[in-house]
């Protein structure tokens, strides 16, 4: 058990190099709590991967140090670090039983078989594979060979962190649902640092206490994900969480009002004067928009296209170009293709060439 | 499994393959069997002999000897090349331009003519004007593959090594790149050993490959003729006389067609038998590992 | 693990040396061949190749095996194709015993065909012709042309097959249109191979010839012992051989391991 720590790591996989398109990974600095459950959150090809990788020693960066509790691990073998991972594919070895598959990681340390026997019966049970012992691990279905990956991970009581390289690609949805539920019981039970890769919005936010979100090789927000939802840091993360994401659109900033379109609104906030080349953008979750009569006061727009999905309706509207979602809760009142835009300026966010400026309350 | 569509129409497809296969093989092994029944004096006089070609055969010391040769052939061929072939297909490079170096370089030799194959080593062992030969005589050791037996066989193991090896090869390293990296990754998290990964993931993963190589390199060996043919011609003595030169020789050489017919029936036979047990026997070992243990 | 690179690096040695030695002659003189023992040619000659290309007896051989390598590979790939298609695709009564019995042929000793190939192709007329070596080669080819296309057909989904039929294809233009581009990879490892074992053989192909279709190898093997000691021409004549090989690798090299993968050799 360790608390983990990434000083200045930085990953290029063509070596050392001045160029900051060569790296995967651009500079980072993060921490990671002992005992806490991280995803990772991102599209593919963001540098998630290198960076578990960078974690489990698989991968030695370019620059920067791993620390494991304060002790420099970046020259550490992977065997040395005391790391479970489990990947995409579950990976089993085809000739042994379930049995010899727990117990591979413990007897490659060399330990007795009177330790192993127990563990790896207890492990079989809390993860329900205990009718199964005496088979070759190669008849089983895929999610039950996940679930031996995950407890080769699992029957070393000292690891310093699991971590999860989107283990349920492969596994089909219902069971995706039970073994992420299971994967929540062992965290409790055994307490475990995991840190969980995915490209998956709803498992991310299932999963973690915490989750940090990369794009092109930089991490754009580490936060719980209420904090993501309301308040992303980058408008990156606006648009990569949420269903729809974010509305984000260009406007003039002026104090405390922004006009979009010729169209004047009036924030909470008051912002200090940004220089004039500076790109600058108001985002507001689809949520917090909400469609009145054209009578009422908002901003005027058209209604293109009104999508039922279940729960509640997605309205998809224009100003001249610029296109706006609004999910709205009920059958509202409206009739024709013409409506008012109205916004929650409570939950309106202002970004500066993408990142979030905090405004002053008045 | 895909279910396939029952259509008793593709037969209409198979039909050209069909044909031309049994016009190639079926009518010539009419023949043989035609001939290993009877005896001939001379011109297109034949007459029926029965089983006695084959009760002969059975008791032929020089069939027996020409078996036992092949056998023992055989069996050193497949223990040298099936180990050195993986030990070398685990040291060839996954990437980079060593790759297409080793495997261009390296299927050369399947592709040259058998006889060249044995012309090559023929003047390469020479000791007047081979490299191999005359390195060996001006070191003192005494060589010479047209006198010494044990010379002779040396020569051929080591220039089937030379042709065949690199089949082997090919086919491990096929086997072993289709192996997913996170394979390899786990077994570094679960601390295996070289040896281990071996053992649990290489060759586990290179069994399908293995059995075709075994197969095909005891069936080929088996059926050696051309190389040794033209290295020593059988020789000296008998001593590198293989089944199929035995054979050629009793055929076309002596003309002693109904022996021979008789002796062409065995071997095929002899031939499709060792290849079934070897696939059986390959094939339960895997199955075993599947399925044994419950 | 740091020295790895040199197992397979000795083994190319141990492989080009022998090829070496046969180039390395073919560019000597016999007189140095014989009276000298040297690493590489003092007096470099290019008299040896200029014999095989300009006297007919010698470079007709080429041809020859060519024109019957061509034939075959041409008929195997051919006949194969539809037959594969149908194993791949179908099933029908007997079809795994005619797919086992063909691969037994695989199996057969071509010493033990010799003789009636000879009788046979001889009674019919076909004796010391291209086409008569180039059907006795189909014995093992065709066979094997089956396997690896039944192999790569079978890793092409079904799906393909039903929209394009959905689609108003018929199965012959299905087949030249669509199909045959999907396994091109497939039909060249295939015709690679069929070279490569029509290439190398020659009992059958000595056996079934005389004059006018007589392939370079068997040429080779009586110029040995004709003329006995022409050592510097007889080394030209092999390095000529190796070369059409060397070429065909050369192009085909990214789909070799493809095929090997496939486990159907």
């Amino acid at each position: 058990m360790a608390h983990i720590t990434l000083k200045d790591i930085a990953h290029s996989y063509t070596g050392e190099s001045d160029n900051p398109y060569d790296y995967a990974l651009k500079e980072l600095n993060l921490t990671w709590r002992d005992g806490g459950a991280y995803a990772l959150l991102g599209p593919s090809g963001c540098g998630k991967t290198t960076l578990l990788n960078i974690i489990s020693g698989l991968l030695t960066p370019t620059r920067g140090q791993v620390l494991f509790n304060d002790e420099n691990v970046t020259r550490l073998p992977t065997e040395q670090r005391n790391i479970a991972q489990i990947f995409q594919f579950p990976v089993i070895y085809d000739t042994m039983t379930v049995f010899q598959n727990l117990a591979f990681p413990l007897k490659n340390r060399g330990r007795s078989k009177t330790e192993i026997e127990p563990r790896v019966i207890e492990l079989a049970r809390m993860l329900g594979l205990e009718k199964d012992l005496y088979t070759k691990a190669q008849h089983l279905t895929a999610d039950a060979k996940q679930k031996i990956s995950l407890g080769r991970g699992l029957i070393r009581q000292s690891v310093n962190a699991i971590l999860f390289d989107e283990p349920l690609t492969v596994i089909d949805p219902q069971m995706k649902w039970e073994l992420r539920s299971q994967l929540k019981y062992l965290h409790k039970q055994f307490g475990f640092t995991m840190i969980y890769v995915t490209h998956d919005q709803t498992e991310a936010l299932t999963f973690a206490d915490e989750v940090i979100v990369m794009y092109e090789g930089e991490i754009v927000q580490v936060g719980t994900p209420e904090a993501l939802f309301e308040r992303p840091e980058h408008t990156f993360v606006g648009y990569f969480i949420g269903s729809p994401g974010m509305n984000i659109t260009p406007c003039e900033l002026q104090g405390n009002r922004i006009v979009i379109e010729g169209h004047e609104i009036t924030l909470d906030c008051t912002y200090t004067d940004q220089p004039s080349s500076a790109k600058i953008e108001v985002g507001i979750r689809p949520e917090y928009l909400r469609l009145a009569p054209p009578q009422e006061k908002g901003l005027p727009v058209k209604i293109i296209k009104i999508d039922d999905i279940g729960r509640h309706k997605i309205a998809r509207v224009a100003v001249n170009e610029r296109i706006f979602h609004v999910v709205m809760p009920e059958i509202s009142a409206m009739t024709g293709d013409h409506a008012s835009l109205a916004f929650d300026t409570a939950h309106t966010n202002i970004y500066v060439n993408d990142h979030l400026i905090a405004g002053e309350r008045p | 499994m895909i279910q396939k569509q029952v259509n008793q129409k593709a037969w209409f497809m198979v039909l050209p393959v069909f044909l031309l296969v049994a016009f190639s093989a079926v009518i010539p092994l009419m023949t043989v069997v035609n001939y290993s029944f009877q005896d001939t004096f001379g011109s297109n006089q034949f007459f029926w002999v029965g089983m006695d070609w084959f009760r002969d055969l059975m008791h032929s010391e020089r069939f027996h000897d020409a078996f036992l040769r092949q056998i023992a052939f055989s069996s050193i061929i497949l223990a040298i090349e099936i180990p050195l072939g993986i030990a070398i297909a685990l040291a060839m490079p996954r990437k980079g331009w060593g790759v297409p170096v080793c495997l261009i370089s390296m299927s050369l030799p399947l592709l040259i003519p058998w006889n060249v194959v044995g012309t090559i080593w023929q003047i390469f062992g020479r000791v007047d004007i081979g490299l191999l030969g005359h390195s060996l005589a001006s070191m003192g050791i005494d060589y010479n593959y047209t006198q010494d037996p044990i010379a002779a066989w040396i020569t051929i193991i080591v220039m089937d090594v030379w042709h065949w090896t690199s089949l082997v090869v090919l086919l491990s390293y096929a086997g072993l790149c289709s192996i997913p990296d996170a394979y390899y990754q786990a077994a570094k998290i679960d601390g295996a050993s070289r040896i281990a990964v071996f053992r649990y993931i290489q060759l586990p993963k290179m069994q399908g490959v293995l059995l075709i190589a075994v197969l095909l390199r005891f069936m080929d060996s088996f059926m050696i003729y051309t190389e040794p043919f033209v290295i020593t011609g059988g020789g000296p003595g008998n001593s590198t006389t293989f089944m199929s030169i035995d054979l050629v020789k009793m055929a076309v050489g002596q003309f002693d067609l109904g022996p021979a017919a008789a002796m062409s029936l065995v071997y095929f036979l002899i031939i499709l038998l060792l290849s079934w047990i070897f696939y059986t026997v390959m094939s339960n070992v895997g199955e075993e590992s599947k399925n044994g243990g419950a | 693990m740091r020295w790895k690179w040199l197992i397979p690096a000795i083994y190319i040695f141990f492989l080009l040396l022998p090829i070496y030695w046969l180039v390395n002659m073919s560019l000597k003189t016999n007189d140095e061949i014989l009276s000298m023992f040297t690493l590489w040619p003092q007096d470099l000659t290019f008299a040896n190749y200029k014999v095989i290309f300009t006297d007919a007896s010698w470079y007709s051989g080429y041809i020859n095996s060519m024109i019957y390598v061509s034939v075959n590979v041409l008929i195997s790939v051919c006949f194969a194709l539809p037959a594969a298609y149908a194993f791949s695709r179908y099933s029908f009564v007997g079809d795994k015993h005619l797919f086992f019995w063909l691969l037994t042929n695989r199996m057969a000793p071509p010493a033990v065909f010799a003789l009636p190939f000879f009788q046979l192709y001889s009674s019919i007329g076909l004796f010391d012709t291209h086409i008569a070596v180039a059907l006795a080669h189909c014995l093992f080819n065709l066979p094997l042309a089956v396997w690896i296309l039944e192999g790569f057909m079978s890793g092409i989904p079904k799906e393909i097959d039903e929209t394009a039929f959905v689609d108003g294809y018929s199965w012959p233009r299905f087949f030249v249109k669509i199909f045959i581009p999907n396994i091109a990879s497939g039909i060249g490892v295939t015709a690679f191979f069929c070279f490569m074992f029509s290439w190398v053989e020659l009992l059958l192909a000595r056996t079934l010839t005389a004059v006018h279709a007589k392939p370079i190898s068997a040429i080779m093997t009586r110029t040995v012992s004709a003329s006995g000691l022409d050592w510097g021409v007889l080394a030209a004549a092999g390095v000529l051989t190796i070369l059409p090989g060397a070429l065909v690798i050369y192009f085909v090299r990214n789909h070799i391991a493809k095929g090997f993968a496939l486990g159907r050799v």
